[in-house]
């Protein structure tokens, strides 16, 4: 069993898959943590506290929810609304919820702006910018999650989750699979149950960055 | 055809960035005579570019956007050239290929458009420069005519390499000193559009892009035609004024002064019978509709 364990970073520039260095996808009804295989209900607890610790805890809906697509979309992206507020009303003064879409994965110069967007391409701009120490993937195509997850673990020291529709990241600090509006809507009610119990951190992520 | 397919999540809406509000809110997918005229009136499938100032590409570019009849449900297949830079700012399916490869994709992409979506109208058109159609695609482009693929070709024609430092192309002229060709081009002008002609295209063009309503004209007639008979080339002309030596404000009239009957982009067209009676069948229609809207008009009136 590998003794590799996927840690907010900054790893290094290139860090390595975590697949690569043997970490598992979970199966039906599991989670990881940090690579761990774990049951579902420990991975929601983990979340909620992570998100009730961070600075800024930041929720990443991607084109799989922003885009009315059809009615399940639509139902997603409500759960994910419902997700933000229910954060904006459980965490203390100081602590700052965001809510940044990826509308699109190609780049967009000269115009995006990291601190509105994030782009897969440069997410660790977002997270330096923003100062985003705990942030969520939601909706987000697994190829372009993948590519983002890395990068921010390269770069930053920011906790990242992923709820995935499919069999979930590797790359991620924590990850859900085959993600559901039930899934979201149960993360959001372990944020309120964990309300007042975990303390926030005071400073913000840290930057990988040598300049 | 509408705009059923792009709507933002409600509960999403209001962290969408604005360009893809404006997209939803008055882009003209789903417009049946949708045109040129929409420029400035509407929101553009391409807004910002990252061409250089005063680019006849990028005027290039916007029309074509705009006389698309079917955009929601076009793929366009781009290459390697100044035309890879601005695909990512374009509100339109599109696939980048590599160098030449362009109608080799879009042959196996149509094929595979059309097995996938069996009752729903699904365009392809590859927007290529003269390296990628003429020099390095050339097998590609030709194999792709000969072989009937329904989908309309269309060259950017700068005449040269430009976005490297301008090399020698196909299609520059003879005699033509570039800044990475100093010896002068020592043969001809290729002939494309008699090749296109000659290897099975139904509808062939060239021209400049110095008039938006012929650029719409084309641009419709050419999907068109591919949607129902077989390949069609458009060949337009879009001068690099930094490798020729103009200013910014330059490009139309450069444009303007190839375009005269006795030069090189003097307008030439070439449709085969089958495309002639398929254009005659859609003016007739068009000539109804109008008919139609203006008796309806009298009779609310």
């Amino acid at each position: 069993m590998t003794q590799y364990r996927v840690l907010p970073g900054p790893e290094h520039f290139l860090p390595p898959s975590a697949a690569s260095m043997g970490i598992c996808l979970p199966n039906p009804g599991e989670a990881h943590v940090n690579g761990v295989i774990v049951p579902e209900e420990r991975a929601y607890e983990e979340a909620a506290k992570q998100f009730l610790m961070a600075k800024v805890p930041t929720i990443f809906p991607g084109p799989l929810v922003l885009w009315a697509w059809n009615e399940k979309a639509a139902k997603k992206a409500t759960a994910v609304r419902h997700l933000y507020n229910t954060l904006k009303e459980c965490v203390q003064p100081g602590q700052t919820p965001m809510l940044i879409p990826m509308p699109d994965y190609r780049p967009k110069y000269p115009k995006i702006n990291p601190e509105v967007e994030i782009n897969p391409n440069h997410p660790n701009l977002t997270i330096w910018h923003n100062k985003i120490d705990c942030c969520m993937f939601v909706g987000v195509h697994c190829h372009q999650a993948n590519l983002a997850l890395k990068i921010i673990r390269g770069g930053t020291s920011c906790y990242t989750v992923a709820m995935c529709a499919q069999a979930g990241h590797e790359d991620a600090m924590l990850s859900f699979r085959d993600a559901s509006v039930e899934k979201i809507m149960k993360l959001a009610e372990w944020v309120r149950k964990l309300k007042g119990t975990v303390q926030p951190r005071l400073t913000s992520a840290k930057s990988g960055a040598s300049n | 055809m509408s705009k059923e397919r792009i709507k933002i999540s409600e509960d999403l809406y209001d962290i969408m960035p604005s360009d893809y509000q404006d997209l939803v809110k008055s882009a003209t997918y789903g417009k049946e005579d949708r045109g040129w005229k929409d420029i400035g009136n509407s929101k553009e499938l391409i807004e910002q570019h990252s061409l250089c100032a005063g680019c006849p590409e990028s005027m290039a570019f916007r029309y074509i956007l705009a006389s698309l009849p079917n955009p929601e449900d076009t793929v366009m297949v781009g290459s390697t050239g100044c035309t890879s830079l601005v695909f990512p700012m374009v509100a339109v399916h599109n696939i980048h290929s590599l160098f030449g490869n362009q109608n080799a994709i879009a042959s196996g992409l149509k094929r595979a458009l059309s097995v996938r979506f069996p009752g729903r109208t699904k365009d392809v058109v590859v927007l290529a420069g003269d390296g990628a159609t003429v020099d390095i695609g050339l097998d590609m482009t030709l194999q792709a005519w000969f072989r009937q693929e329904k989908f309309t070709t269309i060259c950017f024609d700068n005449e040269l390499y430009a976005n490297t430092g301008g090399q020698e192309s196909g299609l520059m002229q003879k005699g033509f000193v570039a800044k990475m060709a100093p010896v002068g081009k020592l043969f001809d002008k290729v002939r494309l559009p008699e090749i296109a002609r000659e290897s099975g295209c139904h509808y062939v063009v060239q021209c400049t892009v110095s008039k938006p309503s012929l650029i719409e004209k084309v641009v419709r007639n050419a999907v068109m035609i591919s949607r129902e008979i077989g390949p069609t080339y458009l060949q337009l002309y879009t001068p690099c004024i930094l490798e020729i030596g103009k200013n910014s404000m330059e490009g139309l009239q450069e444009m303007r002064d190839s375009e005269k009957p006795t030069e090189r982009f003097a307008y030439k067209e070439y449709v085969s019978e089958p495309a002639k009676q398929l254009l005659a069948e859609m003016a007739a229609k068009d000539k109804e509709k109008k008919a139609a809207a203006k008796q309806l008009a009298s009779q609310g009136a």
